[in-house]
């Protein structure tokens, strides 16, 4: 490859590198997803929990000087979040729909409440490893300087494939998503189940969130989160509850979240808007060419409400 | 309700507590910002016009199991399609101009939201978040008309389209401070519910919000009523952008995207879904709203106050649906007669 001349090339190059950048928040709050709703219950909230833990990351990054901390307290964030998530659909005849939508405007406004003063201050970054040394070209330097967290959120994608599959938790959660008669029948406490697993999937949307205002953009601000909370949840159906599909979809969403920026690095300015609308237009394609009324979703947890 | 309400409001005042600010001073400020002079009221009422019809957009489909949260989109996309009517038609007579502009913007609400309940039907696809997902579409639609083939380029700072003609304006209800689209919310609601509780379209659509299957068995267009009454929530919501374009703005561009769409679905759940108790409800919130800039400047609380007292509200609202039938106090009130 020659170093100076890529021309055309950049566009794909800075989708690879943007999909990297932009899918890893896609990544974590998918798994927590995956999780929560694998054990039967959905949290449409973590569009809010992902906003909260962006200013929780960056708060407490700011204010002790560690990026790790930040990471920490964001999943600590998150996980309050879900537990209150959990236990208020814990309670009998509460929709577990509705309540994701009232913590998607709690988490926002909570969020944009304390995170006022941290709009101006700079708060240290999350580290990258640099995997592009082999090469001259800048831009392929560029493309594959890949955060931690990101590898972070590969290896967390197998565990929990592992988890479902092979050992004793993971078949619990899946007993409980699929059947809550079956679940007592074994002795499996159900709301405790759902609960613990609601309770992971926020403090995992919450570390997705601190990625966000630590390392991509990298700063908090009011508008940091625009909808990738809730892509997830499509990409959870999308990927039909299994982790691993769930890491590619979201790589997937992320080239498509980059085509915007990636095509105006290389001057096309026309239509700027409308790239920038290329995700949610590919999760509402996806979700309807997935959806169907006539048979159940390959590898819907029963006890779903989502798929009815 | 008002027992719920009023926890949520409880709540809200331990967490101004808890930071150290006096809920006192803030429901004080609230009261005199919002409902203590003509002038306030003035101001409550203007923001209760658009939050009727935006809570008519998520309380029509609720009607039918439909959990619709979008409306946001339409309000957006009937602001675009009434300022692009004023720009395409700007010597039409001002009557004629503004009942355009309105049917325009239905139109393009209607058809936004009521694609929402085809798809569900035909597809199965969740309609709440595709709803939502359609929301942000309409929002990054808007931008680009606006920035693009609808900006007037005399709009520098902000693109917009052009402003409106003086005659396609949307007045002031006679004798008041208030702009007509609160007659118009009103009246939607009036409609609404009559369609709703009196007419046999309305008790087919509550068939299939109580009992889908049994909605089919009776052999009821189930696709058909779907559609309609998604695509009529719409319309409303539509109208709701067309009115803030015709009498706040005076043209179409961001300001649209105010959040009325999100604040519609707390005061469509408070309501419980009932098209008449929305009128009070969304005059409350409007209150709350309109006292936000003065708690900022007095009490030197973020802008962000009002979502966190919508979240607190809303979480308990939701909350209490498992207390209800077990006490007296949370009973259905007078409103939900259906």
């Amino acid at each position: 490859m020659s170093e100076s001349d890529i021309g055309l090339w950049s566009v794909p190059l800075a989708m690879l590198g943007g999909a990297i950048r932009v899918s890893t928040p896609f990544i974590f709050v998918s798994l927590g997803e995956c999780l929560t709703e694998r054990s039967g219950r959905i949290n449409l909230g973590l569009e809010g929990v992902l906003v909260f833990g962006a200013m929780a990351g960056y708060g407490v990054a700011y204010e002790t000087g560690s990026a790790w901390i930040g990471v920490g307290a964001a999943a600590m964030a998150g996980g309050a979040f879900g537990a209150l998530h959990g236990w208020l659909c814990s309670l009998p005849k509460v929709n577990d729909i509705a309540i994701g939508i009232a913590l998607m405007l709690l988490g926002m406004g909570l969020a944009f409440f304390f995170g006022k003063p941290y709009i101006q201050p700079v708060a240290p970054d999350l580290p990258a490893i640099s995997f592009g040394w082999w090469s001259d070209a800048p831009q392929v330097v560029a493309a594959l300087k890949v955060n931690v967290l990101f590898l972070a959120g590969f290896a967390l994608a197998l565990a929990m494939a592992w988890m479902f599959r092979a050992t004793r938790i993971g078949l619990a959660v899946r007993v409980v998503g699929d059947s809550d008669d079956a679940a007592r029948a074994l002795g499996l406490k159900v709301n405790q189940t759902r609960f613990a697993a609601t309770v992971a999937g926020g403090a995992l949307a919450g570390v997705g969130g601190a990625y966000l205002s630590l390392y991509y953009p990298g700063s908090w601000n009011e508008g940091i989160s625009s909808g990738q909370g809730l892509m997830a949840v499509a990409l959870v159906i999308f990927a039909r509850w299994n982790p691993i599909a769930c890491f590619w979809a979201a790589l997937l969403f992320g080239g498509a979240g980059a085509l915007g920026p990636a095509l105006q690095s290389v001057g096309v300015t026309q239509g700027y808007y409308l790239f920038y609308a290329a995700p949610y237009v590919l999760t509402l394609g996806l979700l309807i060419a997935t959806s169907s009324t006539t048979r159940q979703l390959t590898g819907a947890p029963g006890a779903l409400s989502i798929t009815r | 309700m008002t027992a719920a309400l009023c926890v949520g409001l409880a709540a809200f005042s331990l967490f101004l507590a808890t930071i150290g600010k006096s809920p006192v001073e803030f429901y004080g400020l609230v009261y005199k910002a919002g409902f203590g002079t003509s002038f306030s009221w003035a101001n409550t009422l203007s923001r209760t016009a658009p939050l009727l019809l935006a809570a008519l957009c998520v309380a029509l489909p609720a009607r039918l199991g439909l959990i619709v949260i979008g409306g946001e989109g339409a309000i957006v996309l009937g602001g675009v399609a009434a300022g692009a009517v004023a720009m395409a038609a700007p010597g039409l007579p001002g009557g004629v101009g503004i009942a355009l502009m309105a049917a325009a913007a239905a139109l393009i609400g209607g058809a936004w939201i009521g694609a929402i309940g085809l798809l569900r039907y035909k597809r199965g696809v969740n309609e709440t978040i595709a709803s939502l997902l359609m929301a942000y579409i309409a929002l990054a639609l808007m931008n680009h008309l606006v920035e693009g083939p609808l900006r007037d380029p005399a709009s520098l700072n902000k693109p917009s389209t052009a402003p409106l003609p003086e005659g396609f304006r949307i007045g002031d209800l006679p004798g008041l401070d208030v702009h007509w689209g609160l007659a118009v919310g009103v009246l939607g609601c009036v409609i609404a519910w009559a369609l709703m509780e009196r007419t046999r379209w309305g008790f087919a659509a509550r068939i299939i919000g109580g009992n889908l299957r049994a909605a089919q068995v009776q052999g009821l267009p189930v696709g058909r009523l779907l559609f309609c009454w998604t695509a009529l929530g719409g319309a409303f919501a539509g109208l709701a952008g067309m009115m803030e374009v015709a009498a706040v703005h005076g043209s179409a561009n961001a300001s649209l995207a105010a959040g009325y769409g999100y604040t519609g679905i707390l005061v469509a759940f408070l309501a419980r879904q009932n098209m008449l108790a929305i009128i009070p409800v969304a005059i409350l919130l409007a209150g709350f709203e309109a006292a936000n800039g003065l708690t900022q400047r007095r009490m030197d609380l973020p802008d962000a106050t009002v979502l966190v007292l919508q979240g607190f509200v809303f979480i308990a609202i939701l909350a209490s649906e498992t207390f209800y039938g077990r006490f007296k106090m949370f009973q259905p009130d007078r409103w939900s007669r259906s």
